[in-house]
């Protein structure tokens, strides 16, 4: 270590000179994470409906095997690379094509296969009774969905679905490999401009910690208040 | 009653195509219905049918077919063969070209909505308070307007005796509470057609009175035609015009209710009634 080019000594004031960039950092992270994570509520909450049309569903339920067996990051890297301009490009409109925009959407669709499993299960999970009722008096399809049974399996599965805004935290710096300004980014953009890691890496796991540790606890709340009913 | 055999006959059969014509034909028909649940046959080639206003009761040992008739005519299940009418008009069925083919939902979700059910598991919708369960079919069906809709469901709840209850929500009120407020629920529709499936049968005994006076008063102050599925014999005979007796699938003993419990003739019907009252029903 005498001779090595990282000092392994911690400096403070290179500590507060990096913090803006990392702070940018987090707060890409969290556009990451929450906009992402809008993608997955709502993209798994239809996978989950269309999952329940025969041919239609058996076609998606294939489509989201293959997402879950294959890693999130050759996802990634395989849609930013791989995936020709000519075929992403009316699938987003006007929206340009930047790193940060296709991590957000493999992001979200990647974790709406997980989120249309827990869907599936809060809807398996509503008694056949319920569904009988409504249609004893019957209340139209958008009703028995819209006022019965989706609320009724949606309360169920808040704190599953509160896990996965976690774990979708956790999964935003493997977009490092395709170089999202986020957290890991920007700290490994530091560390090889100065040649001090200790600094800008050690941070990345305080501020990670930081932002789980208080949602980890709202979550494990509503996981309280909602499966005690 | 002689079924129609013919595709172009779209009348309903039965009533009066034997002697003289009644005034009102018979408001539900079952036409030679049966009902196989895979190799089982739960209704077999059953025929028979239910005026206007009347109250049945069905009894008969579990698996006789007695619930599955309830839930042919909530549309819950489909009839495997034969067809059921109301008032004359197909109803598992529906008109194409000169014959009849099964019901499509569109065609059922017509049809269905002058039938209510009450169910054995109460099955409100806990999501919702007591009012909403109540609004929520005139005003979502109906189209009754949400004020008109929320002062018949203070109505109803007086009626079953829970008026203090409507901005409760269905996980606090006891069972029999709960099934008070499902009555109050399929009333609100106005149903024609009341179809009651084993009611009191999951509700402690000292809750069953309360249930039971709240449909004695249903029975006594409207004309609904009911038909009711129970284990509870005094019931059935204060209310009922006839009693059906099932047995796999089949009427074994039909006829009014003084007749059926105190003077049963079929075999079947004495022991059944003997088993009934020996577990304390």
């Amino acid at each position: 270590m005498e001779n090595g080019s990282l000092p392994m000594f911690w400096d403070f004031e290179f500590t507060f000179e990096v913090m803006p960039s990392l702070l940018g950092g987090l707060w890409v992270t969290v556009q990451l994470t929450l906009i992402g994570y809008l993608i997955a509520l709502t993209l798994g909450l239809l996978i989950a409906i269309v999952r329940r049309v025969p041919i239609l569903g058996s076609v998606v339920h294939f489509v989201m095997e293959f997402i879950r067996t294959t890693p999130l990051i050759i996802q990634v890297v395989f849609v930013f690379f791989l995936l020709p301009a000519s075929l992403a490009i009316p699938l987003l409109g006007d929206v340009p094509i930047t790193a940060f925009t296709v991590g957000v959407v493999v992001l979200g669709i990647h974790y709406a296969a997980y989120t249309a499993e827990v869907y599936r299960s809060g809807i398996e999970g509503v008694a056949k009774g319920q569904w009988e009722a409504a249609r004893a008096l019957s209340l139209p399809t958008s009703r028995t969905w819209g006022a019965i049974v989706l609320p009724q399996a949606i309360r169920k599965v808040i704190p599953a679905l509160g896990n996965y805004l976690i774990s979708m935290f956790k999964d935003t710096p493997l977009l490092f490999a395709i170089g999202v300004a986020e957290l890991l980014t920007r700290a490994q953009r530091i560390g090889s401009e100065s040649f001090r890691m200790m600094e800008a890496i050690t941070l990345v796991g305080v501020l990670f910690l930081l932002v789980s540790i208080p949602s980890a606890i709202v979550i494990r709340r509503l996981e309280k208040r909602y499966v005690a009913v | 009653m002689s079924p129609s055999d013919t595709p172009e006959n779209t009348t309903a059969p039965g009533g009066g195509n034997s002697g003289e014509a009644p005034a009102e034909g018979p408001l539900i028909v079952f036409d030679q219905v049966v009902k196989r649940f895979g190799d089982l046959t739960v209704l077999d080639h059953l025929d028979f049918s239910v005026a206007h206003g009347e109250r049945v009761t069905l009894i008969g040992p579990s698996g006789s077919g007695k619930t599955t008739i309830l839930r042919l005519l909530m549309t819950l299940e489909k009839v495997t063969e034969g067809h059921i009418w109301i008032d004359g008009e197909p109803f598992s069925h529906m008109p194409r070209g000169n014959g009849l083919v099964p019901a499509g939902e569109t065609y059922l979700r017509m049809k269905r909505k002058r039938i209510g059910m009450v169910f054995q598991q109460f099955n409100l919708f806990p999501n919702m308070s007591v009012r909403k369960n109540i609004m929520e079919a005139p005003v979502h069906v109906l189209g009754v307007s949400k004020d008109e809709a929320a002062q018949k469901a203070e109505e109803l709840l007086d009626l079953v005796g829970l008026g203090d209850k409507i901005d409760a929500h269905p996980t606090q009120l006891s069972g029999g509470q709960q099934q008070r407020v499902a009555i109050a629920r399929a009333l609100a529709m106005s149903p024609e057609i009341l179809l009651l499936d084993e009611v009191t049968s999951a509700l402690d005994p000292e809750l069953v009175t309360g249930v039971l006076d709240v449909l004695r008063e249903v029975a006594e102050n409207t004309d609904i035609t009911m038909l009711c599925v129970t284990h509870e014999m005094g019931f059935a005979r204060d209310v009922s015009h006839r009693v059906l007796m099932f047995d796999q699938g089949r009427i074994a003993e039909e006829g009014h209710p003084d007749q059926i419990f105190g003077d049963p003739r079929q075999e079947r019907t004495k022991s059944f009634l003997k088993s009934v009252l020996e577990n304390g029903h």
